[in-house]
């Protein structure tokens, strides 16, 4: 058994040379949270611009609805997703099981509901400022939907960040439709499940640290850009 | 744009109430505005002048009563409004004014010369590539009447719109809003402030809880106003 300070400094030699097995489960992570927030951001940004903007039957419902499942547990939403995915699942016939579509179809499921609660609200806010002059210009409902995104893209964007946040970080959902399969569907969060409960401290260090500055830097990042657009547009 | 339009005038105001609550905000309000010349809806804070304006506008509709333009129920679509605060996207000056172009389904080229046009005419065409939400208020007012303008409405509604101005831009603002009734576009206008009532208004309308009280030329107004409101209103006693 290694030592706490063995282990560290290993996990810094990972990390410094670049490590081959290292490197493929940082950008495995990378491309499946990232493709996530993609399909969530399709999804969820019209939906919350719908609800924000919409008045229809059931829309209260709705939000209620979503805003509860922003705190859906990722074993939940794994399972769900294994049966649907399962050899006698509904969509088992395309073989999706334990591999990275199947890991990103979770995700997708995990965080849209929080892209399009956050944006819902975001926008919403943003609608009760301009209400009366986008109606004045004579905007339809969808219209008003559409610029509203647009203007409040800034804010938008912490929307985003918070789903990609949870994706990037979570493990039950992954670990159940992926498997954790060395070199296939092996990503960040299930290598430090396993290699920390096989005792190999160093890579699930290592893991641990990029991780955690992969999330701070693309915080900072957003926070950066957002006070920029603050300065430069207002 | 004007063209093949229309008439939109009189507007005709029967027996207005808006009520929400149960409360009366606006009074069985009867006027017939016409074209031509520039009317200041006048009254005291909470008299009821932004939502008759917006009424008109066909912002809020009415709990009661009926709103024609000539004759027709339909709300004229050449018409526009700016608000006491200018309502600006995030982006350029110059895309602020084509936005309301936009919406009315105009091609782009054309759009961004006549917003470019309209920035000229408000004095801010050196600042048309500028974020507009940064402008001064000032600038911002003259920015939201040059998007009301570039539609060239028949009517344009301001509701109170100098009333977060310092003096020196309110007053670039009022030269704006006469050269907009110059072009033949009939200015409504709400205020609370008499001194701007004295210099842009030709006819008044006075509110006084909801209710119209006068409807006279604006000389008639100052010199010889009919109702005791009214009276205490110009001598400074009502709030």
């Amino acid at each position: 058994m290694e030592t706490f300070s063995d282990s560290l400094s290993t996990a810094f030699r990972l990390i410094w040379s670049a490590d081959p097995e290292l490197a493929d489960i940082v950008l495995l992570s990378l491309r499946v949270s990232l493709t996530a927030v993609f399909f969530a951001a399709f999804l969820g940004l019209p939906l919350g611009a719908a609800l924000a903007v919409g008045r229809f039957p059931g829309r209260q419902a709705i939000i209620v609805v979503l805003n509860g499942f922003m705190g859906l547990p990722p074993v939940v939403v794994g399972l769900l997703v294994y049966l649907l995915l399962s050899r006698a699942g509904p969509l088992g016939e395309h073989g999706l099981l334990f591999t990275p579509s199947a890991m990103v179809i979770a995700q997708t499921v995990l965080i849209t509901p929080i892209i399009a609660a956050l944006s819902r609200q975001t926008i919403e806010d943003a609608w009760r400022e301009y209400e009366e002059q986008l109606r004045s210009l004579g905007a339809s409902a969808g219209r008003a939907a559409l610029t509203l995104l647009w203007d409040t893209r800034f804010s938008l964007v912490i929307a985003l960040l918070a789903g990609f946040g949870r994706a990037a970080a979570e493990v039950g959902a992954v670990l159940i439709v992926g498997g954790n399969i060395a070199g296939v569907t092996r990503v960040m969060t299930t290598t430090i499940a396993l290699e920390t409960s096989k005792g190999d401290l160093a890579l699930a260090l290592a893991l641990g640290f990029i991780l955690v500055g992969l999330i701070v830097a693309v915080n900072a990042a957003a926070q950066l850009t957002r006070q920029w657009a603050l300065r430069h547009y207002g | 744009m004007n063209n093949g339009r229309g008439s939109v005038f009189p507007l005709v105001l029967d027996q207005v109430c808006f009520s929400p609550k149960g409360f009366p905000i606006v009074d069985r309000v009867s006027l017939a505005i016409d074209a031509g010349v520039r009317t200041v809806i006048l009254g005291a804070n909470g008299a009821g002048k932004s939502v008759l304006m917006r009424l008109m506008h066909g912002l809020l509709l009415p709990t009661s009563g009926r709103i024609t333009w000539c004759g027709r129920d339909q709300r004229a679509e050449a018409q526009a409004m700016v608000f006491q605060r200018p309502v600006l996207l995030r982006t350029s000056a110059l895309r602020n004014v084509a936005y309301g172009l936009k919406l009315a389904g105009m091609p782009r080229a054309e759009r961004m010369k006549r917003a470019l046009d309209a920035l000229k005419r408000v004095g801010l065409s050196h600042l048309s590539q500028r974020p507009a939400r940064v402008l001064s208020s000032g600038e911002q007012q003259r920015l939201a009447l040059a998007r009301a303008w570039t539609l060239e409405p028949r009517i344009l509604f301001l509701d109170e719109p100098t009333a977060s101005l310092d003096p020196t831009a309110a007053r670039d603002v009022e030269e704006v809003i006469r050269e907009i009734g110059a072009t033949g576009c009939k200015i409504v206008m709400t205020t609370h402030n008499l001194g701007q009532a004295r210099r842009l208004a030709e006819e008044i309308i006075f509110l006084h809880r909801g209710r119209v009280m006068e409807y006279t030329p604006a000389n008639v107004f100052f010199h010889a106003p009919r109702s005791a409101e009214a009276d205490a209103f110009i001598k400074g006693e009502l709030p």
